[in-house]
């Protein structure tokens, strides 16, 4: 038994549960995606639809699924926790058979009403299983090479599948998020500067293959990488959607065009101007104040969200709580460094913000064991 | 598996330690991006807005509506009418190929259109109107706005087109316009971007090209803004453009309309010039073609049929072309021996019918001789004679200086395509062009309008109304520009002194009003409005001493182009003179023959601003006239049908 069973007695129950939920996280929440209702308003030009309405349902369907999550004890979640990550990966095993090819890509599987991403599902999956993990391992194993090596393979797999797919940007926020898990679980120094090593190793090899038989990546993800290296290589072909999305930037200026005034997304000047480049009309519209306070109000999620791991002694709680914090962090930040030629064009959304069904709801859901963390902590 | 206390202390130690540094971590991060985020939005920001306006508005063309042309009396030259053609917008028509295939069911269109189309489609980018067919009719237009669902993407479009109403009668004069071709474009140092438009129709040749810009306008642009395919979204604003300006000229559109068809199918030209103003009232040159062809791009066909016409119906020959102006040049010779005071008007010289000069034989046209002739006789019989020996006292430098006073051998600065200056030759001329010295036989021929001489029929109604007035009369063509009325030409006194004058002109005078006169035959009777003129038979070709022991060949058994040009010029009234007139007519034969009739109907025509009363004409000639009149009117109806459909 573990230390939070022997201090249930402590625990809300029932309705009085709600009292507990973590109200700012709730209401950081509800601004960003709010956020993301203004901006999706303004680049269809004014309008509910396309994409207001949808995205309104999805968020309050995401309240939904948060408010349930939450209310189920926390412990529940750590004890189904290899389940979910066993389905989740029987479902990314699916997209390979039965996934519909979409953007190039084989990333989701058609369940009617909505299209369900299993990367997304994955990524925080992932996160659990390796909370649960750490949680059941005597911590004095934590370095030992062979606990090592099997949270690794936890990670590896699913982001082999999901390289598979092909799809980088989850790739890299498994990688990142399954090894923020385990570096927060303690897992000692030693291993991540042996893994930054041969990651630096990986890149230059990834360079070296290019062209030759064993070649690593697909040429379109050369391509992407050469054009964030040089934009201006390319403008109007590959290198059009970094430099189309610096010029909307960047002429929003400090205080932005104005909403509804920004030119370069509506004209669609830009690409995926709803989706994964839906940052550029924010900072193009309301400028560097606009961006800024995103910005901030995404770094609150995730300093609150930090307070509430500390401020749990249960370690599952705590390193969920965390490795969705930083799921979180690694969204925004992969997005925003994206959109600002900072990263090549990987395809990350902006989470909250971007139109999308999966990201959304499977965030909530994420910020619903968060809640549940927070309300079935032991007092 | 139960934990001490201290083991969960421990880690949880670790684990909060870890997690504040990864918040440091994902701190710094965020901080780092909001410093980029400063750099792009708040250092670079002038630079990206710049680029973004440049992204996202541009500038279209407005073209202005061109000047328009009319005459003396407001008769419509050159206009501007809607015109109807249909484009497509290769974004919109989801199969263009059967599109096409549709649309010509409906409207004839030519292979040729149909490939310079796709030719633009596959090159132009896809949210452009691209032109189909050009210049349809408004069934056509109503026939493709019926079946508009069929025909997703194409659309009927009005736009402007020039238009001719008076035909060929100004082709020469007034050139037309047609697209900007890529040689035009060649030729300009920093052409209007207007120009560029596809099918943008500019001057051509003639008064349309001399004063393009002024006809053009300035283009007005309009500022739209347009998303990343080039799709126009709204108009931000705009800037109207400059209308051309409208022009009148000082032709007569009547009396234009008159001497072209007068002219006929003649190789022939002439000019009537107002003597008091300057004003053309007549530039004619025949044959002539129809303009409102060449705007719509004329098709090869037709283009060879005027290129290989021995006619030359492109050429304006009534100021490029430039003939020996042979007896017409008499006038000029003895102005000069007059004002050098070699020659009394009663002074005599004996033609025998030739004159030896330097061993060689000068023959005069009359092989009789004109016996003992003085100043007035010898223009009013034109013996050469006389001027063979009257050329020789003065010397050729008098006689050009006299020529270039009268208007011969310069440019008059005419806004008319390839304006000639003719040629008034002197001993430095000949010696610079040819290097050798001018010999005395030079002279011989130049005194009778031949040799190196050279005018062409605008110089001479030049010299004729200078003749006339004593004025230094300069031809007009442009009379306004937006109703401001332009210079006269109206000229100051040459300083000639005026007896002399009125001898020549007497001597022009006896020419078509007196018995054995030249133009007898050709005089007009009616009281204050008589003609005086002078006849002019230039060769074309030398003839041999063989020829000429053989018997002269009459002209008429000469092939065409070897017979000799006949010209007449004249001016009436001749006590008040208000109108002069050069005729030239290309092989014609003989001046009283051929180019003297015409001038008299032109000239009566004009003074009587209409058909003149049979009254004014010999009796003998009136039942012939009468008849001439007739068929004239009704060719001169006929050349005025509409040639194009002109819907306006």
């Amino acid at each position: 038994m573990t230390y939070l069973a022997n201090n249930a007695q402590s625990i809300p129950t029932g309705f009085r549960k709600i009292l507990f939920l973590n109200w700012p996280l709730v209401l950081l929440m509800t601004s960003v995606a709010s956020v993301g209702f203004l901006m999706l308003y303004s680049v269809a030009g004014g309008s509910f639809s396309p994409w207001v309405e949808p995205q309104f349902k999805r968020f309050l369907l995401g309240l939904g699924v948060m408010l349930f999550v939450a209310m189920i004890p926390i412990w529940f979640w750590r004890n189904v926790s290899a389940v979910a990550y066993l389905v989740s990966f029987g479902l990314l095993l699916a997209v390979e058979f039965f996934g519909s090819v979409g953007m190039g890509a084989q990333r989701w599987i058609d369940l009617g009403f909505m299209r369900l991403q299993p990367s997304e599902l994955m990524k925080i999956t992932l996160v659990m299983l390796l909370a649960a993990y750490y949680d059941w391992l005597p911590p004095e194993k934590t370095s030992r090479p062979f606990w090592v090596v099997l949270p690794v393979l936890m990670i590896l797999i699913p982001t082999a599948l999901v390289l598979k797919q092909p799809d980088l940007g989850t790739s890299i926020l498994l990688m990142a998020a399954g090894g923020g898990v385990m570096f927060l679980a303690g897992v000692h120094w030693a291993y991540f500067a042996a893994v930054i090593a041969s990651g630096v190793g990986l890149v230059a090899a990834v360079f070296q293959s290019r062209g030759t038989e064993w070649q690593l990546l697909k040429n379109y993800q050369y391509r992407r990488i050469d054009t964030f290296l040089d934009p201006s290589q390319d403008p109007l072909g590959a290198g059009y959607h970094i430099t189309q999305s610096k010029i909307a930037l960047g002429s929003g200026g400090w205080s932005g065009r104005g909403f509804m005034q920004g030119t370069q997304s509506r004209l669609n000047f830009l690409p995926e101007k709803h989706t994964d480049f839906i940052f550029t009309t924010l900072a193009e519209e309301f400028g560097f104040i606009g961006g800024l306070s995103l910005l901030s109000i995404y770094m609150l999620v995730i300093i609150f969200a930090i307070a509430a791991a500390i401020a749990t002694k249960d370690r599952f709680s705590a390193l969920v709580t965390m490795g969705i914090a930083l799921t979180f962090f690694l969204f925004f930040a992969v997005n925003m460094s994206m959109v600002m030629g900072l990263m090549p064009v990987v395809g990350v959304p902006l989470p909250m913000v971007s139109y999308g069904g999966s990201v959304m709801l499977v965030l909530m859901g994420a910020f619903g064991l968060i809640q549940s963390a927070n309300i079935h902590r032991p007092r | 598996m139960k934990r001490t206390p201290r083991d969960q202390e421990h880690s949880h130690r670790v684990l909060s330690r870890r997690a504040l540094l990864l918040g440091g971590l994902q701190l710094g991060f965020a901080g780092g991006l909001a410093a980029r985020m400063r750099f792009l939005q708040v250092d670079q920001a002038d630079e990206f807005r710049l680029l973004a306006e440049e992204n996202r508005v541009n500038f279209e063309l407005l073209p202005p509506a061109r000047g328009r042309i009319f005459d003396r009396n407001g008769t419509v030259i050159a206009k501007n009418s809607p015109s109807y053609r249909i484009v497509i917008v290769p974004e919109n028509t989801p199969d263009i190929d059967a599109a096409i295939t549709k649309l010509r069911q409906l409207v004839e269109i030519s292979d040729e259109e149909i490939k310079e189309a796709l030719e633009d489609i596959e090159a132009g980018r896809r949210y452009h109107r691209i032109t189909l067919a050009d210049q349809v009719t408004w069934e056509d237009i109503a026939r493709v706005a019926a079946n508009a669902p069929a025909l997703s993407g194409i659309s009927p479009e009005v736009g402007l087109t020039r238009v001719y109403p008076q035909n060929a009668d100004f082709a020469h004069v007034v050139g037309y316009v047609g697209p900007v071709s890529d040689y035009d474009l060649s030729k300009m140092d920093d052409p209007d971007p207007i120009l560029l438009t596809p099918r943008f129709q500019f001057g051509k040749v003639g008064f349309e090209s001399k004063l393009e810009e002024r006809l053009r306008g300035k283009a007005g642009t309009k500022r739209v803004e347009v998303n990343a395919g080039g799709r126009v979204m709204r108009e931000l604003g705009r800037r109207e453009g400059e209308a051309g300006r409208d022009m009148q000229l000082t032709l007569d559109a009547n009396l234009q309309s008159y001497a072209q068809t007068r002219l006929g199918n003649e190789s022939a030209s002439a000019v009537v010039i107002d003597c008091e103003t300057g004003d053309l009232r007549a530039i004619c040159s025949s044959p002539s073609f129809d303009p409102n062809l060449f705007v719509r791009g004329i098709s090869g066909k037709n283009y060879r049929d005027l290129t290989s016409n021995i006619y030359r119906p492109l050429a304006n020959k009534s100021v490029q072309g430039v003939y020996p102006p042979g007896s017409t040049f008499k006038m000029v010779v003895a102005l000069a021996a007059l004002e050098e005071g070699i020659v009394g008007t009663e002074d005599t010289v004996w033609c025998p019918g030739h004159l030896e000069v330097s061993g060689r034989r000068f023959h005069c046209w009359k092989r009789a001789g004109h016996g003992h002739v003085n100043l007035n006789g010898s223009l009013k019989g034109s013996c050469d004679v006389y001027y063979y020996d009257l050329a020789i006292k003065v010397g050729i430098e008098k006689i050009s200086a006299m020529a270039r006073r009268l208007g011969l051998g310069v440019r008059h600065d005419l806004p008319m395509s390839a304006v000639a200056s003719g040629l008034a030759p002197d001993k430095d001329w000949k010696f610079k062009v040819h290097g050798q010295d001018w010999l005395v036989g030079d002279t011989v021929n130049s005194s009778i309008g031949q040799g190196y001489m050279l005018a062409s029929p605008m110089q001479l109604a030049v010299m004729t109304a200078r003749l006339a007035t004593g004025r230094a009369v300069e031809p007009r063509l442009l009379k306004s520009i937006d109703g401001i009325d332009q210079p006269s030409g109206a000229g100051e006194s040459m300083g000639l002194n005026e007896n002399n004058l009125r001898f020549v002109r007497k001597g022009m005078y006896s020419v078509s009003n007196e018995r054995r006169g030249t133009a007898y035959r050709n005089r007009i009777v009616a009281d204050g409005l008589r003609m005086a003129g002078k006849t002019g038979t230039s060769q074309v070709r030398n003839i041999t001493a063989a020829e000429r022991a053989a018997g002269v060949i009459r002209n008429e058994d000469l092939p065409w182009e070897r017979r000799d040009h006949a010209l007449f010029v004249s001016f009436a009234p001749y006590d008040n003179p208000k109108y002069a007139i050069s005729v030239v007519v290309e092989h014609g034969g003989g001046g009283s023959t051929a180019a003297a009739p015409i001038a008299r109907d032109i000239l009566l025509q004009a003074l009587y601003d209409g058909p003149p009363p049979l009254t004014a004409y010999p009796k003998r000639d009136r039942p012939r006239i009468k008849a001439l009149q007739e068929r004239l009117k009704r060719e001169q109806e006929q050349a005025h049908k509409p040639s194009v459909k002109d819907q306006a």
